[in-house]
């Protein structure tokens, strides 16, 4: 089956970037294909590579760029949301006039249009956050 | 949901759930942005609003005493994005002591009959909204 996940929430407040880590982690083990996850809300907090949590905890965001890296996953995070958060590539930096920029690795940023593309192409959309 | 979706050449039944108010977090805005953006993609679109997502179509909305943006005059664009249906669940509106009046007025042209205004709000019991939701093919959650 072909699945789209959506992850609305940010990492450790909230265990929806947990849930949808392990289900999406579990579908692919099991042999589904993972057409693109989309981080939206403060979900795109997921997607900065600055988070140090304390070395006994597990690293949220190191955790989806390997499952990214081993499994070539689309993790997409909403350029909207992401501006409004402070989620920035090196090309939206340069063009807000910002000094650094924080995208982690196997994260790309584009817009809503690719929700709705993965609500069309999946068979099914599952959603995680509040 | 149809066989035949594999294409991807067919439309899909998109449902909004909007279920939080529309000030104090961020899910009622964002969820009308993903709406408007949605729009683009020829879809069925249907947007329902429960529990405290009725207030977000209430009328009269004043947001200067909290300095956020009051964004409620949007929800009148959405006839010219052909999203014309807005489930409003009547116990949702009972539970808060509101009633249709207190709703604003949302209406779109129907191209079908020669462009006579109708309302977009569709008041629908919690168990007729069931059957609503039975039908759709993605359900997107705010």
């Amino acid at each position: 089956m072909k699945f789209g996940v959506v992850v609305n929430e940010g990492p450790y407040t909230h265990q929806a970037s947990d849930s949808a880590y392990q289900f999406t982690k579990e579908a692919i083990a099991q042999g589904h294909e993972i057409i693109r996850v989309f981080f939206y809300h403060d979900g795109v907090n997921n997607g900065t590579r600055l988070t140090v949590p304390p070395g006994d905890d597990r690293h949220i965001q190191n955790n989806w760029s390997e499952l990214a890296k081993e499994h070539n996953l689309d993790m997409v995070v909403c350029i909207a949301a992401a501006q409004r958060r402070g989620i920035l590539d090196e090309n939206e930096a340069k063009r807000q006039g910002k000094d650094a920029d924080n995208i982690a690795e196997g994260f790309r940023i584009s817009g809503l249009g690719q929700l709705i593309e993965a609500g069309i192409q999946a068979d099914r959309l599952v959603t995680f956050g509040d | 949901m149809s066989e035949d979706m594999e294409d991807g050449g067919d439309i899909k039944k998109f449902m909004y759930m909007n279920r939080k108010a529309p000030y104090g977090t961020i899910y009622a805005l964002e969820a009308l942005e993903v709406v408007l953006i949605g729009a683009a993609f020829d879809q069925d679109v249907s947007l329902a609003f429960v529990d405290d997502g009725v207030f977000q179509l209430t009328k009269g909305q004043d947001t200067a005493g909290i300095g956020i943006k009051n964004f409620s005059p949007a929800f009148k664009a959405l006839g010219d994005y052909d999203v014309t249906k807005l489930y409003v669940e009547k116990e949702s509106l009972e539970e808060r002591g509101l009633t249709a009046d207190d709703l604003m007025d949302l209406v779109y042209e129907d191209e079908d009959d020669d462009w006579a205004e109708k309302p977009s709000i569709r008041l629908v019991s919690r168990d007729e909204l069931k059957t609503v939701l039975a039908e759709q093919d993605v359900i997107m959650s705010f």
